[in-house]
């Protein structure tokens, strides 16, 4: 079994986000970027099922901008075989990159398509959906437990009411919640085994994907801010306070 | 052109976040008609037609679509989408799952969360969890958009009288199998509609402790919230989680307790209209977004509290 994981670099998720002053976008120079946080999820599961011996290889994909190659060595480092970059530059949406990795599935043919359910910079959440669509393949989206049964995976997705179980025929796409494992970190020794593996670079263009964005970004704001509040002094002026002044109790 | 929106139910009733979404839908065109794809739902369709908002309910039933899973709903979508400018549902965990996929098959760039409508193809939505807002166009035909229901009024229920008709339903997907769905019953206000929500935080320590929130929620007859750092502790479960991966709230009263305010956290509750810090580490994050800040240990706090909610002669609910 082949497992296809496609990860994205975004600005780390400890870092305060600032908006351009021009209102093109926000500040990213200078900026610490690291894997999508679920994306490492991803990559941890892949890994696992293939220490588990159900897989044979994982491959770990991604598409952007030159530095995105980054982020696959990070993903080779913890164990995917071998990396694919397909290079673009700017903003690139969600529609393109599914568009895109259906090519690779063509060419790879995974048995399974693991990604995060959300990328923590555009907050889209949309990527694994659309390529499920294209493909015409089950979708199992916001997992937090995958059990493989009988040849299928069982999937236990977490939804607004709780837990939901569906089982999916394979091939299919998995979408990973923060919660499905613990991703490790590398070993300085893996760190350096992973240099020697391969990254195959792509265009978006050698695969005949039209890219144009279909989504015009007009300006980037910041958010209004909040008021500063007042600290109280024990729980009985904090209880008057939300009866007489916030009124709200 | 109309704007078709997809409804959420359970088979009985509306979920509640459907009427935010009629209300979003009404400010692109006043032309809505709402689309409702499951199995025995006679009550939630009359619920639908009597929504003011709505011109026109279809309905499209078979057995399969009991468990609303979005490999069978897509399809209906797509062939109904024809006729309409817009298709428009919830950002919840129904929508996020459906829309894309309905979307990627009409080769739609899809818009996500928005918050504002500005006019039929420019929105505004929350990017990098609520810390920058972008102003965006879809130059696409025809738009997908989901809509983040806490930014937009629930409709009016009652008084409409939308004509009803059925559409055929689509083959059946058989790759995807639903198993089961766990769901935690409870008395309580939801917590994505609730008017108050008390939240924990890993200061809690134990999910045992979560019990003194508990009190307070019934006190105030208010929601449960966490965040994430409690639910991955196993403290309570994940339907309760606020933040950027979990529920955005909006309520009028947000009650953070033992919670340090990590990016993710505020992106899913500083909206609400009032918010209370209690944490006993002056220095926390949360207290630059509460009203309200108390520095204690809340195994002091909590109880005071309770007991100063008990003095009190008469508690909003």
């Amino acid at each position: 079994m082949k497992i296809l994981v496609a990860i994205k670099r975004v600005i780390d998720y400890n870092v305060q986000v600032r908006v351009k002053e021009d209102g093109s976008g926000v500040v990213t120079d200078n900026v610490k970027m690291s894997t999508n946080p679920p994306d490492d999820n991803a990559i941890e599961e892949a890994v696992k099922i293939k220490e588990s011996g159900k897989a044979t290889e994982v491959i770990a994909v991604t598409v952007g901008e030159e530095k995105a190659q980054e982020t696959l060595r990070k993903a080779l480092a913890v164990g995917a075989d071998r990396g694919i970059h397909v290079k673009v530059d700017g903003i690139i949406e969600p529609l393109a990159v599914s568009k895109i990795l259906q090519k690779i599935v063509d060419k790879e043919k995974p048995d399974l398509v693991f990604m995060g359910k959300q990328a923590i910079d555009d907050d889209c959440n949309q990527t694994g959906q659309m390529l499920s669509a294209l493909l015409n393949w089950p979708q199992a989206t916001f997992a937090s437990k995958i059990y493989f049964k009988d040849g299928k995976l069982e999937v236990v997705r977490e939804i607004d009411e709780g837990l939901e179980t569906i089982e999916v025929n394979l091939p299919a796409i998995v979408t990973c919640d923060l919660r499905l494992n613990e991703p490790r970190y590398a070993s300085l020794p893996n760190i350096m085994k992973a240099k020697k593996k391969s990254i195959e670079q792509l265009n978006a263009s050698d695969l005949g994907v039209d890219i144009t964005p279909r989504i015009q970004q007009i300006k980037v704001e910041e958010p209004p801010k909040r008021k500063a509040g007042i600290k109280v002094a024990n729980v009985a002026e904090l209880v008057q306070k939300l009866k007489n002044e916030a009124k709200v109790i | 052109m109309a704007v078709l929106l997809i409804a959420e139910h359970n088979n009985k009733e509306l979920r509640p976040f459907t009427l935010n979404s009629v209300t979003a839908a009404s400010q692109i065109d006043s032309e809505v008609h709402a689309l409702i794809i499951g199995y025995n739902f006679e009550e939630a369709k009359k619920a639908l037609a009597a929504l003011p908002l709505v011109k026109k309910v279809i309905c499209v039933e078979a057995a399969y679509y009991e468990n609303f899973i979005a490999e069978n709903f897509a399809p209906v979508i797509v062939k109904l989408a024809e006729k309409y400018s817009h298709i428009i549902c919830s950002a919840n965990t129904f929508g996020k799952n459906l829309m894309p996929r309905v979307a990627a098959l009409l080769d739609i760039s899809q818009i996500s969360d928005i918050t504002k409508v500005i006019s039929t193809d420019t929105f505004i939505r929350p990017i990098y969890a609520g810390n920058a807002l972008a102003t965006v166009k879809s130059k696409d035909n025809k738009k997908c958009i989901t809509i983040r229901p806490t930014s937009f009024d629930p409709c009016e229920t009652s008084g409409g009288t939308a004509s009803i008709e059925t559409y055929e339903s689509s083959k059946e997907f058989t790759s995807t199998k639903f198993i089961k769905r766990e769901q935690v019953k409870s008395d309580r206000p939801e917590l994505g509609t609730a008017r108050i929500v008390v939240s924990g935080g890993r200061g809690m320590q134990s999910g045992d402790n979560f019990k003194l929130i508990t009190a307070i929620a019934d006190k105030l007859n208010a929601a449960i919230g966490a965040s994430r750092a409690a639910v991955d502790a196993g403290y309570i479960s994940n339907d309760h989680q606020v933040g950027q991966t979990g529920k955005v709230v909006v309520p009028d009263l947000y009650i953070a307790v033992g919670i340090s305010g990590a990016i993710q956290h505020l992106a899913g509750m500083k909206e609400s209209k009032v918010i209370v810090a209690i944490n006993k580490d002056g220095e926390a994050p949360i207290f630059s977004v509460a009203d309200y800040g108390l520095e204690a240990d809340l195994f002091d706090a909590l109880p005071k509290f309770l007991e100063e909610l008990n003095k009190l002669n008469t508690i909003q609910k």
